[in-house]
Parts: C-alpha cells; sequence; structure tokens
C-alpha cells in the first residue's frame, strides 16, 4: 500500500491524500469482488450452506430465501450495494442480521488486539534498543534468538501450553473465556509473539542508523546523557516506521485471532467466523473476510497518513 | 554462535529431510495401525512408559513415533511445494513489475496491496472448507496465498539489478526481453529469493498445522503435526505429553528452518532489511 502512496511523486499533501484514498478505495472495491468469489468457489452455495445433511428441499429453499437463484452479477451487486450500507445480510445458522452478530463480537477481538500490540510493542521496542545499543555482542545475538524463536513458535500450540502450565498447573488465570480482564493476558501473550520479531528488528535497524547519525554524535559531542539520547532523540527518529507497522501488524493480529480466539474460547469475530465455516454459515463468514480486509485496509491508510502529516519527505517523495 | 546457529539449523532441517524420505524403512510401526488394548502410552522415559513405544502412543493406540515421521513427510511436502507454487507465482508478478515499470509495475504493486489486505487464515480456512480437505488443496490455497513475500523482493532486486551495466549491455546486444529476464535478472536476485522461500517455507509449515489443528487441514487419518497436536487436545489436561511431543517437533522444524535462512541470509550477502 505504501508502496505506490509514497512512490515519487512530487505534489501537495491534498494530492497525496487523494491518491491514497483512491488506491484504499479500489482496494475494497478488489476485496468485495474477492470476498463474494470466494463463497461461489465450490460451485453452488445453496448446496454448500445446507450441509452434507440438507435434503434437495433445503437446498431450494436456501436457495430462494438468499437469492441464490439469480445471476451472479446481480447477487454481486445486491450484495455489495448493501454491504456499502452495512447491511451484510442475514446469518443462516442465527437467523438474525449478519451486522449485528458482529457488533456484538467485535469489541472482545478489539480487546484482544489491543492487549496483543501492547504486549508486543512493550516488549519488541525495549528490546530492540538494548540490541541497537549492543550491536554485535553476545547479548544482541541472544535477542536476535528470541526473535527467532516467536517466529517459529507455533501459537496455538503456545496456547494450549500456556493453558497446561499458566491455567491448569499454577492456576493463575483462566483458561478460557472473558468473563474478568484477565482473560485476555494467555491469548494477548500468544497473540503478540506473532509481531514481536518483526517490530523488534525493525526497532534494532531503525536504533542503530540513528545511533550512528550526525546529530546523535552532535548531541553525545555536547555531552548529553545516554538516556536523553537513547529516549529523546534516536527512539523518536526510529519510531515512526515501527508505528506504520504496528498499525499493520494489528491488522494481521485480528487476522489471526481465529486461532487464538478458537484455542482459548474467546467469543470474538474470529471465533464466529470459525463457527460459521464450520456450519455452512457462509454470509457470515463473507461478512468478516470483509470486515477484516476493511479494517486492515483503514489501519494502513492511517498509518500512511499519520507518516505524512509527521514526514514531508514522504509527500514530496 | 552465528556458524553454530547455522550448523544446527542445517542438520535439524537436514535429519527431518532424511526421516520424511525414509519413514517407510525408519518407522517402528505402522502409523496408521490401531491398538486399543496400549492406548495413551506415555513415552518410554516416563513413568509406566513401554520400551515398545518410544515416544508413547495416541488416543487410538497408534504409535507416536511413527506417526511423528510420517507427518515429517507432510510438514516437508507441504513447506516444499508450497514454496515452490508460491515462489513462481510471485517472483514472476515482481520480476515483471520491477523491470517494465510504469503502469505494469503500478498493477503488480496494486495486486500485492490486495493480497495483503485479504485475511490469510481465514480464506484459507474458507477455501479448504468449501472444496474439501486434501493436502492438494491446502498446497495450492497456501501457494496461491503465499506469494507476495516474494513478489516484493523480486520487484525491488529486480530494480536494483535493471540498470546495471550487463543488462543493459545485453539489451544493447539485442537479447529478447524473456532472454534479459531469465538469464539476466533471474540469476542475480536468485540469492534473494532462496533467503525469502526459507521464511516462506517456515510460515506454510506452520499454517498447515494451524489448518488442520482447526480441522481444515489434511484430514485424519493422515499425521499431520498440527492435526495430532488437535486430536490430543482432549487428553492434554491429564497428560501434556500428548501435545508437547508433536508440538516441539513442529518447533524445532521451523526454528531450523528460520537459523538456515538466517545463515544463508549471511552467506549470500543478503542485506537484513527485506
Amino acid at each position: 500500500m505504501r508502496g505506490i502512496g509514497a512512490a515519487p511523486y512530487a505534489g501537495s499533501m491534498l494530492t497525496f491524500l487523494f491518491r491514497r484514498l483512491v488506491l484504499a478505495a479500489l482496494v475494497c472495491l478488489t476485496v468485495l469482488v474477492v470476498a463474494f468469489a470466494l463463497t461461489r468457489l465450490s460451485g453452488d452455495l445453496a448446496v454448500s450452506m445446507a450441509g452434507p445433511n440438507g435434503t434437495a428441499e433445503d437446498v431450494a429453499i436456501i436457495r430462494k430465501n438468499y437469492g441464490l437463484d439469480r445471476p451472479l452479477p446481480v447477487q454481486f451487486l445486491d450484495w455489495a450495494v448493501n454491504a456499502a450500507s452495512g447491511d451484510l445480510g442475514r446469518s443462516y445458522l442465527y437467523r438474525a442480521p449478519v451486522s449485528g452478530l458482529i457488533a456484538e463480537r467485535l469489541p472482545i477481538t478489539f480487546c484482544l488486539g489491543l492487549t496483543g500490540l501492547t504486549i508486543a510493542l512493550l516488549t519488541a521496542i525495549p528490546l530492540g534498543i538494548v540490541s541497537a545499543m549492543k550491536e554485535g555482542t553476545l547479548l544482541d545475538r541472544g535477542i536476535g534468538l528470541i526473535a527467532l524463536i516467536g517466529q517459529a513458535m507455533p501459537s496455538f500450540w503456545l496456547g494450549l501450553v500456556l493453558v497446561i502450565w499458566f491455567g491448569l498447573k499454577l492456576q493463575w488465570l483462566p483458561i478460557s473465556g472473558t468473563e474478568t480482564w484477565d482473560g485476555y493476558i494467555m491469548p494477548g501473550i500468544v497473540l503478540a509473539f506473532s509481531a514481536i520479531p518483526a517490530l523488534l528488528r525493525l526497532t534494532r535497524a531503525g536504533m542503530i542508523e540513528a545511533l550512528a547519525s550526525d546529530y546523535i554524535r552532535t548531541a553525545r559531542a555536547n555531552g548529553l546523557s545516554v538516556a536523553s539520547i537513547v529516549l529523546k532523540h534516536a527512539l523518536r527518529n526510529a519510531a515512526m516506521p515501527v508505528v506504520s507497522v504496528a498499525a499493520v501488524q494489528l491488522g494481521f493480529m485480528l487476522g489471526g485471532s481465529i486461532v487464538i480466539e478458537t484455542v482459548f474460547a474467546l467469543h470474538g469475530v474470529g471465533y464466529l467466523a470459525w463457527e460459521s465455516i464450520n456450519k455452512n454459515d457462509f454470509p457470515v463468514v463473507q461478512a468478516v473476510v470483509l470486515l477484516l480486509a476493511m479494517i486492515y485496509i483503514g489501519l494502513t491508510l492511517a498509518a500512511d497518513m499519520m507518516n505524512a502529516v509527521l514526514d514531508p519527505r514522504l509527500r514530496a517523495g | 554462535m552465528k556458524r553454530f546457529s547455522t550448523l544446527f539449523g542445517m542438520t535439524i532441517v537436514g535429519a527431518v529431510v532424511l526421516i520424511a524420505l525414509c519413514a517407510d524403512f525408519l518407522a517402528p510401526h505402522d502409523p496408521f495401525a490401531q491398538d486399543l488394548m496400549a492406548r495413551m502410552i506415555p513415552p518410554s522415559w516416563m513413568e509406566s512408559g513401554s520400551p515398545l513405544h518410544l515416544f508413547g502412543t495416541d488416543q487410538l493406540g497408534r504409535d507416536y513415533l511413527s506417526r511423528l515421521m510420517y507427518g515429517a513427510r507432510i510438514s516437508v511436502l507441504i513447506g516444499v511445494l508450497t514454496v515452490v507454487t508460491s515462489g513462481l507465482i510471485g517472483t514472476a508478478l515482481g520480476v515483471t513489475g520491477g523491470y517494465f515499470g510504469g503502469r505494469v509495475d503500478d498493477i503488480v504493486m496494486f495486486a500485492i496491496t490486495c493480497r495483503l489486505a485479504i485475511p490469510l487464515i481465514l480464506v484459507a480456512l474458507t477455501v479448504v472448507a468449501l472444496i474439501g480437505s486434501s493436502l492438494t488443496v491446502v498446497v495450492m490455497t497456501l501457494g496461491l496465498l503465499l506469494w507476495e513475500r516474494f513478489a516484493v523482493v523480486a520487484r525491488t532486486t529486480t530494480m536494483q539489478v535493471r540498470n546495471i551495466d550487463y543488462v543493459a549491455a545485453a539489451r544493447a546486444a539485442g537479447a529478447s526481453t524473456p532472454h534479459i529476464l531469465l538469464r539476466e535478472i533471474l540469476p542475480n536476485i536468485l540469492s534473494h529469493l532462496i533467503v525469502i522461500a526459507t521464511l516462506e517455507m517456515a510460515l506454510a509449515i506452520l499454517l498447515e498445522a494451524a489448518l488442520s489443528f482447526l480441522g481444515l487441514g489434511v484430514p485424519p487419518p493422515l499425521p499431520s503435526w498440527g492435526l495430532m497436536i488437535a486430536e490430543a487436545k482432549d487428553y492434554m489436561f491429564f497428560s501434556p505429553w500428548v501435545i508437547m511431543v508433536p508440538g516441539v517437533a513442529l518447533f524445532v522444524l521451523v526454528l531450523g528452518i528460520n537459523l538456515l535462512g538466517d545463515g544463508l541470509r549471511d552467506f549470500l550477502g543478503v542485506s537484513q532489511r527485506r
């Protein structure tokens, strides 16, 4: 997304914003088509929705009730226009509007995503800073190894291991549900694991670059303390790419929460999607795909805008 | 330490590939043979373990070590085939965009952006649910979804080598575009692509395990490591080893691939950032 937005293009802030908005709109349109086409993969959606035990009668009823007997382009336009106005259709399983089902569960997924991101940032940034300051030492390599371990950890398995250890053996944390706030801790930690490696490497690279720059040398020569140099000057310059990657990572995390919500039985949007996939409730699946894509597009757009505001060089190319 | 970790990664990956290739000869038991008299036997180093079953048996009395060995075959197969598929798609797109630039490049960048916006696991789960779960479906689905990093890297590196002298010379000498792309550009960006291939292979193996864990990956009774964890989940509170054995295998293989990739990155002189 940043690729086109940040392409060499001399223009004003407004032109930049306009270009980015048009691009985001085009991506949204493509995602609409993909989400629609996805559920038509099996050929006949009515047969898929009726499930393996559905009779020919069931299929006929579903086909009629959901307008699946109409030509595909008509179905798509109908769905897309309704989706644009917030009407995402009706759930076959819950017999309720999809938008309501999602609205009920979205806060849980957001809480989970934000908990995960907070834990990831609180771990990755300090480790990245230490790693950069001790570049090339054994400590730096050790922290690099942590990133590799985080990258190799199967999230669903880590979730189960934490459940056994902290939930059952030590009984510190609840093993499922979100009745209390501490229900988010374990899932948050698991979700954070997926984002820590990228954020850590980026912080480290940004800090190394910043620490080697002229103004830091000047600050050092002026006798500023190490803490002041690192936190006030270097970090500020290293932070910008971290912020935009954090936004992207949050998008990925919300998408990846489907696995974690299933492991911890958190009834968020991911769990809803998993349940719907298993019960052939495809209007819901279609809507969640669309929603997660929109959130991702919104987050990257926001990150790009913020970067453009903070760093005029990006606008001018 | 760097050399040690690369060597470590190489050993792990080599061993797993060897086990995957020779599972027929190495496995002590039939991985599908159920023995209801010998269910949930713990690994042999634990109390009440049996020397007959080194890693114990599962809830149907199938030998865990044998299933683990055949499971390595699935992981390696998924990793290699997915990377070949996604590598071909991503490299073709990236090289095209990077070489031609302009409108063509805009389209490639747009495709990458759209792909990134599509929620990976959710779409993969839906595709498998609708088409039916099989090894082929999982490979095709992941292959068609995991190409974007190849495309990003192929595109940037192609842009870097496009204007280097020898490419310009080949162009001046009248070489055809396919010739330039395949003979001049591709060999020069290959080292970058190899590093990405290791990363993507690790990701594909993790994703297959996650899909199988959620019941929409490789179908039972195939011994996918993710599926083994899913099947053992109901028993993990009483005998935690049932999820530890396949989980550790998965973690170690993926860590090994990542360590190897890290070593290759240094060896091939590919820069750390992207």
